[in-house]
Formats: structure tokens, sequence, C-alpha cells
């Protein structure tokens, strides 16, 4: 047998062992998946009902709260970056990087100094790579994070957000994730998450927000109601994260099953070239035999 | 009578909503009874049991640790860290 043939024997059993590979675990993404949109879902009333408290106090009463005033001049921003633990999900971490990086380069032109947060093996590995510094990271389960996780973020960070800017505390929260609008379309966004800014929504008659009274007093109540909102918040984008990568994995792995199936129907025509041109060399030199002994 | 549409839920997921008659929790003050056509109200929970009383049915007992509960228009959203149906046979004796 031709050393070619053998090549080519070789590469077509390694493709399709690692088409086996893709396979499985777009299978394995594409099972995941209901389930992530299905968490998405059911932290939806929650996000809602603590969004809604908020802006009711919030848009009430004439609050002074140091998590909702704007301080007069920012000098250094957190910036949360979730990504995933593990690759094989096509661009899904690197386009999360890239725009962190490019908020990363627009809060410093504005003069601030950024202090990072990462969520995710990706987001470490890549900094770790440029030696460049991060304040904290949480790994593990990015695709199936815990509330607990979004507890300890939320914590570490207004931790730093009640802390004086001498004393290493930062002016404002921002965080990268990406949002999973569709299927087929995940977006990387960035939220500022502190100081707040409630979103005016446009209220009509109906959704106007009672004039609520507070037990026990305004003031108390958003303390106890922001970390929520925050923690909330985070464990949203986590939740939306997770729903995104595994949809990005199921895309890319289900792009690399097929690149292999081509590359194994590519590599089986040429050995099967290389087969028969190694048969007609075989019978030429037969027949050129037999016509030397004739002749 | 008018009626107070409950809705509990958790941080991670839905707990339970329908009809009730009277909500019973317990705030950072003290113990707080809902009537239908209650104030606009929106007040922090203390770790504890929660009593609703459904228009049909048992008594329910919901256990939380922490959370904070609106109410508007007869509507009460009881949003919680953590909740968990309990035995109802237990509920509002306390």
């Amino acid at each position: 047998m031709g050393a070619q043939i053998r090549v080519y024997r070789q590469k077509i059993s390694s493709t399709t062992s690692m088409r086996k590979i893709f396979k499985a675990m777009e299978l394995i993404a594409t099972s995941r998946i209901g389930k992530a949109r299905a968490r998405v879902a059911a932290s939806t009333p929650y996000a809602n009902a603590i969004t809604r408290a908020v802006s009711a106090v919030a848009s009430q009463s004439e609050i002074d709260h140091p998590l909702v005033t704007e301080p007069e001049q920012i000098r250094r921003a957190a910036v949360l970056v979730i990504t995933s633990d593990r690759g094989l999900a096509g661009s899904y971490s690197a386009s999360v990087l890239k725009k962190a990086e490019g908020l990363n380069e627009l809060l410093r032109a504005e003069g601030k100094e950024v202090k990072t947060y990462l969520v995710g093996r990706k987001a470490q590995a890549y900094f770790d790579f440029r030696s460049r510094p991060y304040s904290r990271v949480w790994t593990g389960g990015t695709d199936a994070p815990e509330f607990e996780t979004a507890k300890e973020v939320g914590a570490a960070l207004l931790e730093e957000f009640a802390n004086d800017f001498a004393e290493g505390g930062v002016d404002e929260i921002h965080v990268v994730y990406t949002r999973f609008k569709s299927m087929v379309t995940q977006e990387p966004t960035v939220v500022r998450l502190l100081p707040l800014e409630v979103e005016e929504q446009a209220v009509t008659e109906s959704e106007l927000l009672p004039l609520y009274e507070f037990e026990p007093e305004s003031e108390q109540v958003l303390d106890a109601l922001l970390p929520r909102y925050i923690e909330s918040r985070i464990f949203a984008a986590m939740l939306q994260a997770a729903a995104s990568e595994l949809a990005a994995r199921q895309r890319a792995m289900k792009s690399a099953g097929d690149n292999a199936t081509e590359l194994i129907k590519k590599y089986t025509r040429l050995r099967n070239t290389a087969r028969q041109a190694e048969i007609t060399q075989e019978l030429s030199e037969i027949v050129a035999g037999a016509d030397a002994l004739s002749a | 009578m008018a009626e107070l549409e409950v809705e509990i839920v958790a941080a991670d997921h839905f707990v339970w909503s329908g009809a009730a008659k009277m909500v019973k929790a317990r705030t950072s003050d003290g113990e707080i009874g809902i009537l239908p056509g209650h104030s606009p109200l929106l007040a922090i929970l203390a770790a504890g049991e929660l009593a609703i009383e459904p228009v049909t049915g048992d008594r329910l007992a919901v256990v939380v640790d922490g959370g904070f509960f609106s109410v508007d228009n007869n509507r009460v959203v009881i949003v919680a860290d953590n909740a968990q149906l309990g035995d109802s046979a237990t509920a509002g004796i306390r």
C-alpha cells in the first residue's frame, strides 16, 4: 500500500473521531440551552418586581442615598467582565473581552482608573497571559450560574463602592456581559450598574406608580433594596451570559461538525484517487512487463 | 369582597401566585396583616414565616429569609431571596 493512501486514511479516521466530539458537544449545548433559557425566564419576575420597587422608591422620595447620587467626580471605575470557563464556543469570550477592552480605553480616556473584576476562566487566562492586573476573579459554573455567586460578586462590588477613593474604592460600576437576544444573536453589552440610572419608562395612566408608604423608613427600605437590586442585575447578566455561551457553543460546534464532514469527504476523494492511481500504475507495469517478454 | 392578588417570587424561581383573603407577614418592625383594600406599601421582610389565607383551600405558610414586599391595588408582590412553601398545618401558629 502506498504511503499516500495511508496518510489519507489516518486523516480520515482522526477527523471522524473529532466529528464525534463536535456532535456530542453540540448535542449537550442544545439540551442545556433550553434549561438556561428557562432559568432566564424564571428570574424575570424577581427582576421585574425589584426594578419596579426601586423605581418607586427612587422616583418618589427626595432621597440622598449614596447608591443613587452621582458623585461629583468619578475617578475610579470597576468593570465586571463576564466570560465563560471553557472555550469551544466560537468567538463568545473573545467578543466580550474585546468589548471590555473598548470600555477600558474609554474610561481611561476620561481620566478614570479602572479596576477589573472577572468571571470565568477565559477572562482570567486572557489577563494572566498579558500580565494585566485584576482585582478579583470568580471561576466555575459559568454555564449554570448560582445565585450565591451573584451575591458574592454583588457584595464585593458594593464593598468597593462604599469605600472612599483614597482607600481604593470605586465611584462607578460597569458590567460587560453577553446579552441573549435570540438563538442566533447574542450581543456583548455594557451596562452601568452604579450610580443607579433608574430608567424613566414611559408610564401610562394605569402603570403610574402608586404612592407607597414605607415600612420602616424610605431610607432603610432603599438600604435593603439596592443591594438586592444589584445582585439581581448581576445574576440576570450571568444567566444571560450562560444562555449566550451555550448558544455560541452550539453554533460553533455545529459549524465545526459540518467542516469535519466536508474534510472527510475531501480526504475520501483524495484517497480514492490515490488508490486508483496506484492500481493504474501497477497495471501499466504488468502490461509493460508482458510486452517486454513477448517482444 | 375584593381579593388580594398574591405573587411570591424568589431570586431564581417563581414560588406561588393566587387569590387570597389575607396575607400576614413579618417586617423588620413587627408583624403586619394585609387585607384587601390596603394602602400602597413597600416594606422590608424579616426572616421567618409568612402566612397566606387563600380564597379557597387551606392556609399556606411560606418560609422566607429576608426580602421585601409591595402592596398596591390589592396586588401583593412578595420578593424573597429564598422562599419555600412550608407545611400548611403549622401556618399561623407562632
